[in-house]
């Protein structure tokens, strides 16, 4: 089991957002979210990168617990980035660093990251060689060879997007969490963001994808999720909970999408 | 006057405008990296520090600096026959900055506050999630847009700066007006004379032209990005 979130809960005041969220998921598999707005799926991303901290519950990569409410021992700075490096997060809205070219985006972290490393003094030219040697690899898969030098206002919403997954790709992440990759995007620029993520859990790669494309999770996950009010009401492949939904509440969130 | 009166009339203001030059540069050394201290004060998560920023900020911003140029010069005097500035144009010097240093922070604080505010979010989370420490963000992420975001403002507050130095000359310190203003009464063998106290503003103007060139500069190099 490569990820196990058990019991996952968390409040903002008084409000129950997350009510315990229980899920497993395996090398490779492509795990679409999907439910209504407000039903908490941002949160639990957020939580699987420790951008909030859960109340209660665990989560476990490879068996290595990173988070245990119970033990909730207060985990050094360090600590805690280490943790998060099992998982990547790919923003709504990109965040990519303006200042920065689409390149620099995708290289930063690393470079910043390697100075850590013990010999970095020795082989630090191969080492930021070799840093940019992946990021061009990175670019070009993304189809955005010709951009690299371009800064994040220079490139399109779809352009962003992808330059936002090389970014999180080149810290080679477990996880990748996709938190509704297309919704800041024009109808035609969703196309190529979809293409890519596709490629992606073509070559297997472990994802967590929140959308409201459900055709596209429909095809490219091997389960999906449907959450709501807090809680997993429905999981299980896509042609089970697309095709035949067992719970009302999915049947309705998923009626406007199979009529049409 | 002569030729030679005019002379002597600048070679005065240039003496004086030296002073005022001194004064605007050590405002802006002493300013800038102040105003990040208080900035920081005023964002602490220590409540009661935040609330001393906030009620410091209301009576720096709220009175005005020649008052304060005062208090600090013969306050310590005053209250405590405590003499720190120590006598003479030195003394006084070091009084004004103190003066300016402190004013001028205040306003910068609440600047960069505005400039840290301007930068969403999810900046910082991005940063997070790519594992970098809160440091790096602040100086590989947020400085720079936080640059980029105060120089408009900044170079408002440093134009106004330029002008301002002459509140000093309400504890005669020796900058241009000063020199300019000796002159009314007659000075150096040269009768009453109000031109060389107008001719102070050329020096204000030639400078502060000089400035926005600079700054606008400055704000063009961080235009190639958005
Ligand atoms: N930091 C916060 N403080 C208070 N309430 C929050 C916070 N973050 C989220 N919420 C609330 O939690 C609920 C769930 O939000 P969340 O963003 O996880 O939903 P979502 O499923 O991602 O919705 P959407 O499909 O609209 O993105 C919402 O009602 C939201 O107002
Ligand atoms: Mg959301």
């Amino acid at each position: 089991m490569m990820l196990e979130v058990k019991d996952i809960r968390k409040s903002f005041g008084k409000t129950e957002i997350l009510k315990g969220i229980d899920f497993e998921m395996d090398q490779g598999e492509v795990l679409s979210i999907i439910g209504s707005s407000g039903s908490g799926k941002t949160t639990l991303l957020r939580c699987l990168n420790f951008l909030e901290t859960p109340d209660a519950g665990r989560i476990a990569v490879n068996g290595e617990t990173l988070f245990d409410g119970e033990r909730p021992e207060s985990a050094g700075a360090g600590e805690l980035r280490r943790k998060r490096l099992h998982f990547g997060l790919v923003f709504q809205n990109f965040n990519l660093f303006p200042q920065y070219t689409a390149l620099e985006n995708v290289t930063l972290a690393n470079l910043l990251l390697a100075k850590q490393q013990p010999d970095y003094k020795q082989n630090r030219r191969a080492i930021t060689e070799r840093i940019v040697a992946e990021a061009h690899e990175l670019l070009r898969q993304m189809g955005l060879s010709d951009r690299e030098s371009n800064y994040p206002h220079q490139l399109s919403g779809g352009q962003c997007q992808r330059v936002a997954i090389a970014r999180a790709l080149a810290l080679k992440p477990d996880i990748l969490c996709f938190d509704e990759p297309t919704s800041a995007l024009d109808p035609e620029l969703t196309g190529e963001v979809l293409r890519v993520i596709r490629g992606l859990a073509e070559q297997h790669m472990t994802m967590i994808i929140v959308t409201h494309e459900m055709a596209f999770a429909r095809d490219v996950s091997s389960r999906v999720i449907f959450m709501d009010n807090g809680l997993v009401c429905e999981q299980g492949t896509p042609d089970q909970i697309f095709g035949h939904p067992r719970e009302e509440r999915t049947r309705q969130f998923l009626l406007p999408f199979i009529q049409r | 006057m002569t030729a030679e009166q005019w002379s002597i009339v600048f070679n005065a203001l240039n003496i004086g405008f030296v002073q005022t030059l001194r004064l605007f540069f050590a405002t802006l050394i002493g300013a800038i990296p102040l105003g990040l201290l208080i900035m920081f004060g005023r964002r602490s998560r220590f409540r009661p520090l935040s609330w001393l920023v906030q009620g410091l900020t209301w009576i720096i911003r709220g009175s005005p600096l020649m008052i304060q140029l005062l208090i600090i010069y013969y306050g310590p005097g005053l209250a405590f026959d405590w003499h720190p500035w120590g006598g003479g144009e030195a003394g006084r010097f070091s009084a004004a900055a103190a003066a300016f240093i402190i004013n001028y922070a205040f306003y910068f604080a609440e600047i960069y506050r505005g400039g840290i505010a301007s930068i969403p979010q999810g900046q910082e989370e991005a940063g997070l999630v790519l594992g970098m420490t809160r440091t790096q963000i602040f100086f590989r992420v947020k400085l720079l847009q936080m640059v980029k975001a105060i120089v408009p403002p900044m170079s408002n507050e440093v134009i106004t700066l330029v002008k301002d130095t002459s509140l000093s000359r309400i504890i005669a310190l020796q900058e241009v007006i000063w020199a300019g203003q000796k002159f009314l009464k007659g000075s150096n063998g040269i009768a009453a004379n109000i031109l060389p106290l107008l001719c102070t503003a050329v020096y204000y103007l030639v400078f502060n032209g000089l400035l926005t060139l600079l700054l606008g500069r400055l704000e063009k190099r961080l235009s190639y990005f958005k």
